[in-house]
């Protein structure tokens, strides 16, 4: 078996333009995640039972299937019921929602971490529950779980593979198209995994800087 | 104001799990008042200070403040358990200062004391502001406005909490042993404090705390607790001096000897 350089350099444009469309994926679905996740944290502390209790539901459901098993879902079944996203739209839906169940999780902690004293001195000065949330609790919460919260965009990104099954056309499909054509799936392959080494290394760095940020703020 | 009965407990009674903490408790208290609730660990002090902050709700009994009963509301003619709504209301004429401050961390000094002036009183920011420096002035901290809680000793942190607190214009304080966390020194610049509060705030105050001397300077009434009930009130040179209880003359003994 040789290494064909050659069969690897021309498949690069297009592995790179699908390298585009996995971050972009990734960058869509992390916003949806990290706002959706808030959401179902703050809907699962709410004393209203009636919209406690499905939101638990519908994330503990989502928790517990597959990624690849929603993205099929939402292919099929948006459709059908008349709503009509691009693939990318769909995949980036189908990231984040699944991710927003994790990153629920991780706001939960964050929350549960600020003290029961916070609560009690915003009550004493009869700030509405509202401001609580807004100027005490969330701004104590929400920083002391920056670090596990970008953890998720790099586990995120490395999901995008997945999407190739609602046809977006990430590097793995591109891989693959270009291999139905050259067989140079060796290539091809190690190429990509390059790519994605390099990409969630260029993720990562900025989610360190933020962890030691936050990290000194809040010892 | 002084001289109407401004808070009153009718057969209040709070069972955490198997044990009592308050046992069909009544007692008034007037408008302007300063009352010490004094008493061991476990006696209920605590808890009555938590439920007039609405932190906590009686098992039975009524509690009424200013001739309203804060846990339950009138609909039609039945009182039934009062809402949110009515609790967010009643909670506006109090205001607590913690045994561990509660500042909030991530808010300097100065917005710790107008935050909640311009968001719940709907003072304007430079009205907030400007007399939440003279506030932070009284309690000698007029230097640490742009200072973030965690850059203060516990008893300027403590000291900005009472500032806190005054900014709500409450009618009633309730202090939550406020020197229990501190060193003597650092208490002892918060009593003054405390003392200068009594002094010039028309406002009704119940104090727990194992600060004796305190209590005697700045109480017009103290109450004795034990077992979740009030085994003797009196004047505070009435009942330091001249106790009634045996279980009086017993706690006082072993508070002052610990000091």
């Amino acid at each position: 078996m040789t290494f064909d350089w050659t069969a690897a350099w021309d498949a690069l444009p297009q592995l790179l333009d699908g390298l585009v469309v996995a971050l972009w994926a990734t960058v869509l679905g992390y916003v949806l995640a990290l706002v959706l996740g808030l959401a179902f944290a703050l809907l699962r502390r709410t004393e209203r039972a009636w919209l406690r209790l499905p939101v638990g539901f519908v994330v503990e459901f989502i928790r517990s299937t597959p990624l690849l098993v929603q993205l099929f879902f939402l292919f099929f079944v948006l459709p059908a019921v008349g709503i009509e996203l691009s693939p990318l739209a769909t995949g980036a839906i189908g990231l984040g929602v699944h991710y927003a169940t994790y990153t629920s999780e991780v706001y939960r902690a964050g929350i549960d971490g600020v003290p029961a004293g916070q609560w009690e001195a915003a009550k004493s000065l009869s700030l509405s529950r509202g401001r609580t949330w807004t100027r005490v609790v969330l701004p104590q919460a929400v920083p002391r779980v920056v670090p596990a919260l970008g953890n998720y965009a790099i586990a995120m990104f490395k999901d995008t593979p997945q999407l190739t099954v609602v046809t977006v056309a990430e590097v793995l499909s591109v891989v693959k198209a270009v291999g139905a054509q050259n067989f140079r799936y060796l290539e091809l392959i190690t190429v990509a995994g390059v790519l994605y080494l390099a990409a969630a290394l260029l993720i990562a760095w900025p989610v360190r800087a933020l962890e030691r940020r936050y990290r000194k703020e809040t010892a | 104001m002084t001289g109407e009965r401004f808070i009153s407990f009718d057969g209040v009674s709070k069972h955490f799990g198997s044990t009592t903490v308050l046992d069909d408790l009544s007692f008034d208290i007037r408008a302007g008042e300063r009352v010490t609730l004094i008493g061991p660990s476990g006696s209920g002090k605590t808890t009555i200070l938590r439920m007039l902050m609405t932190l906590t709700r009686p098992d039975s009994g009524t509690i009424t403040v200013d001739g309203v009963p804060l846990f339950h509301e009138r609909r039609g003619d039945a009182l039934v358990p009062a809402g949110e709504a009515h609790l967010r209301r009643m909670r506006r004429h109090t205001t607590m200062v913690f045994q561990q401050y509660n500042l909030f961390p991530n808010m300097r000094v100065l917005r710790n004391v107008t935050e909640a002036p311009v968001h719940v009183l709907g003072l304007s920011r430079d009205e907030a502001e400007g007399r939440g420096r003279e506030l932070l002035e009284l309690v000698g901290l007029g230097d640490k406005v742009d200072a973030y809680p965690s850059q203060l000793s516990g008893g300027q942190q403590q000291r900005v909490a009472i500032a806190r607190a005054l900014a709500m214009r409450p009618d009633v304080l309730l202090l939550d042993e406020v020197t229990s966390a501190l060193d003597p020194e650092l208490a002892a610049e918060v009593l003054d404090v405390l003392r200068d509060v009594a002094r010039t705030f028309d406002v009704t105050m119940l104090c727990v705390t194992h600060a004796m001397r305190f209590a005697r300077d700045v109480s017009d009434r103290v109450l004795m607790f034990n077992e979740g009930r009030i085994i003797e009130s009196a004047p505070p040179e009435q009942l330091f001096d001249a106790p009634e209880q045996v279980r009086t003359k017993e706690f006082l003994r072993s508070v002052i000897d610990e000091t």
